[in-house]
């Protein structure tokens, strides 16, 4: 995947390149908005990186140029505001997430890995199937190796997002944001109790578990542990 | 503003002797003005009535000399010459010789017309000699000669010359006196403002505690003083409450901070194998996560109680957002041994932000799950194998113009006396302090509370604690 990451701190920025390279990923830097927006342009990238306050020119403001020259490239918005306002804001330019200083490696590895899945189509479709593990969005039955499970409403969504990004390391906060919709941390560790319940409906009686934990960064739905 | 430092210039330069100085001038104009009138008419007046009698006078002496007796008038205005007063006279031949008369000749201002005038005359006889001031009358005799009836008024103009001197000594009195008054009100209101400037600078230069002095006479400047004492005690107090938050902050973000050196500092020190290098490592990540998560709420409570967060957004169904925290908690208060339900939903639409009404409700429940058990807090881990160690119930009620939501636990409650306590930033009472948590979770609760103009009230749920949050509609 190629990434461009539009940041005016060259320690921030060289750090994530790296770490992005070490994820498998290709990271191009642009140091200032002018330059950010003239590579985001050449339009080879799967998803931007782009710091909301930068010299030359602000993060929205190449952004809403982006959407408005019809560049639909994912971006994730990096930014130190990170009151509710200045989220949606943010999202209103054209940005697809956001995420506040400071974050986690992993959380932003999990974001710009999600929002590249978002071009692939698929998505929408009616079924998703992981392993044994089969969920109809239309019914909003679940089966796994053929046998009903019945899920809880909400339960249901949290299993629909995970299996949505399989193969995808989810973070709490992503389940949180787009399961809950709450932009912010509760103290307790609420998400873990409710991935555990969801994990007793779906892999107790199983071998091989299709759920898992990665430490560090949060879960991810794939069919082996490998 | 360049304001000057000399004492004595500064009295002149206040507003308080301006004014008076003007007040002075503007009077002074105006008195003048009646008074130069006053003794203009007057001097008028008085020369009519000199004329008038000399007129009179003239007529009688005429009547003597009927039929061109110019002797018997000679010898009348010789006899009136010599008499010691004021009256004057002067009688010519048509040729404009002397016949008589105590006047040495013809005063050029009255040689002209025949209306009468002032003139001047010397004066040789009495014992000030010295040029005078007389009214007089020209009248031509039927013979052609002339007679002049004048009468010496150099004591009149002397009485008009006093009173134009007393006028511009009361005028000058009254000048003196009104400056040198406005020079004492400027003294003495400079002295005041210099008062409140020096314990302004004080006050200034650090020393919150001080006040400006107050008279006791409720005049201007007092009130002003009360105003602005009133105004420093609010300072006082902010400066007080951000001195206890940075001392707080100090404490709370400082320990922190050095146990995540001290994790870095150890992992470096003691861990021999990667495995142990990584175990170290995420120690220490978990731990900047705890400060990161503490300076995010800090940073949201301070937005908050300086009110830079936009509280109207869009209608917030509020029992919707307390079945969904109560959803979301259901299955953590479950693990600890609690059962959380919702005993009550009124159909309640605030306008507001649903992201810190939802933070406000989940974090009073993540304070009765951590909080609200029976047998005390639970640590993590403990509380599974207990059936039940308490409810944890939520409510939410209107109440005539307020939305209230309770959450209630039966947990052992906190103290009346720590109640009050227990809102403010970082305080964790003793028994909380074992339990992960930033400190500042009612905190936000209360500010989010204020920030709707509503309140955060702790209860005594019989056993435990109630929290209601009370919001405005």
């Amino acid at each position: 995947m190629r990434v461009l990451l539009v940041e005016d701190d060259p320690e921030t920025a060289s750090f994530l390149t790296k770490a992005l390279k070490e994820s498998g990923h290709n990271a191009e830097w642009a140091a200032d908005g002018i330059t950010g927006l003239e590579l985001a342009r050449e339009g080879a990238f799967d998803v931007l990186l782009i710091d909301r306050m930068l010299p030359e020119l602000d993060g929205l403001s190449i952004i809403h140029t982006l959407r408005k020259e019809g560049n639909q490239t994912p971006v994730l918005v990096l930014s130190a505001l990170g009151e509710v306002d200045d989220r949606v804001k943010g999202l209103k330019a054209g940005g697809d997430d956001y995420l506040t200083k400071p974050y986690a490696y992993a959380e932003l590895l999990a974001r710009v890995e999600a929002l590249s899945r978002r071009t692939i189509p698929g998505e929408q479709s009616t079924r998703i199937v992981v392993g044994d593990l089969v969920l109809d969005r239309l019914s909003h039955a679940v089966t796994r190796a053929g046998e009903p499970i019945t899920l809880q409403p909400r339960e249901y969504r949290l299993l629909e997002y995970l299996m949505k990004h399989a193969g995808q390391v989810v973070t709490r906060t992503m389940l949180l944001e787009n399961v809950w919709d709450y932009h912010f941390d509760p103290q307790t560790n609420v998400i873990d109790v409710h991935v555990s319940r969801l994990r007793s409906k779906i892999d107790k009686s199983f071998d091989k578990p299709l759920i898992h934990t990665v430490r560090g960064a949060g879960y991810v739905v794939r069919e082996s542990n490998g | 503003m360049k304001v000057t430092d000399n004492p004595s210039r500064a009295t002149f330069a206040t507003t308080v002797f301006g004014l008076s100085a003007l007040a002075v001038a503007a009077f002074l104009v105006v008195t003048a003005a009646l008074f130069a009138l006053a003794i203009w008419q007057v001097n008028r007046v008085f020369v009519a009535d000199v004329l008038d009698a000399l007129n009179a006078e003239a007529e009688t002496l005429l009547a003597t000399s009927q039929f061109g007796e110019t002797n018997a008038l000679r010898d009348a205005v010789t006899r009136l010459s010599n008499k010691a007063d004021s009256r004057l006279y002067y009688l010519a031949t048509p040729s404009g010789i002397k016949l008589a008369g105590n006047l040495a000749g013809l005063p050029p201002e009255l040689a002209a017309g025949t209306s009468g005038g002032l003139f001047s005359y010397r004066y040789d006889r009495g014992p000030e000699p010295g040029e005078r001031t007389a009214a007089g009358l020209p009248v031509r005799l039927k013979t052609g000669g002339l007679l002049v009836v004048a009468r010496d008024i150099e004591d009149q103009r002397e009485l008009v010359w006093w009173m134009r001197l007393l006028a511009f000594l009361a005028f000058a009195v009254i000048a003196l006196g009104g400056l040198g008054l406005g020079f004492l009100a400027s003294r003495s209101v400079l002295s005041r403002v210099d008062h409140l400037t020096s314990a302004t600078r004080t006050i200034m230069d650090g020393d919150l505690s001080g006040r400006l002095p107050l008279q006791g006479s409720g005049d201007e400047f007092d009130r002003l003083s009360q105003s602005v004492n009133d105004m420093l005690s609010r300072i006082e107090h902010l400066m007080h409450g951000l001195k206890e938050v940075s001392d707080n902050i100090a404490h709370d973000l400082k320990t922190p901070l050095n146990r995540l050196r001290q994790r870095a500092e150890a992992t470096l020190r003691t861990a021999k194998t990667q495995r142990e290098l990584t175990a170290g490592l995420g120690e220490t990540i978990e731990a900047a996560d705890e400060i990161i998560k503490t300076f995010n709420a800090l940073l949201l409570i301070a937005r908050l109680e300086a009110g830079a967060i936009e509280k109207t957004k869009s209608p917030v169904p509020l029992a919707r957002v307390l079945s969904d925290a109560a959803e979301l908690y259901e299955p953590v208060a479950e693990e600890v041994g609690l059962r959380l339900s919702v005993a009550e939903l009124a159909d309640v639409t605030l306008t507001s932000n649903r992201q810190l009404i939802g933070q406000a409700v989940i974090n009073l429940i993540d304070n009765a799950i951590k909080y609200g058990r029976k047998n005390g807090p639970a640590c993590d881990g403990t509380g599974r194998d207990i059936p039940l160690a308490g409810e944890v119930t939520i409510r939410l009620q209107r109440r005539q113009d307020h939305a209230e939501i309770t959450v209630a636990d039966n947990g052992p409650g906190i103290s009346a006396g720590d109640r009050v306590r227990a809102m403010e930033r970082f305080v964790r009472l003793d028994k909380s302090r074992s339990l992960p948590g930033t400190g500042l979770g009612l905190s936000l609760v209360a500010a989010v509370a204020r920030l709707h103009g509503g309140e955060l009230r702790l209860e005594d749920n019989k056993p435990g604690l109630k929290a209601v949050l009370s919001l405005p509609l």
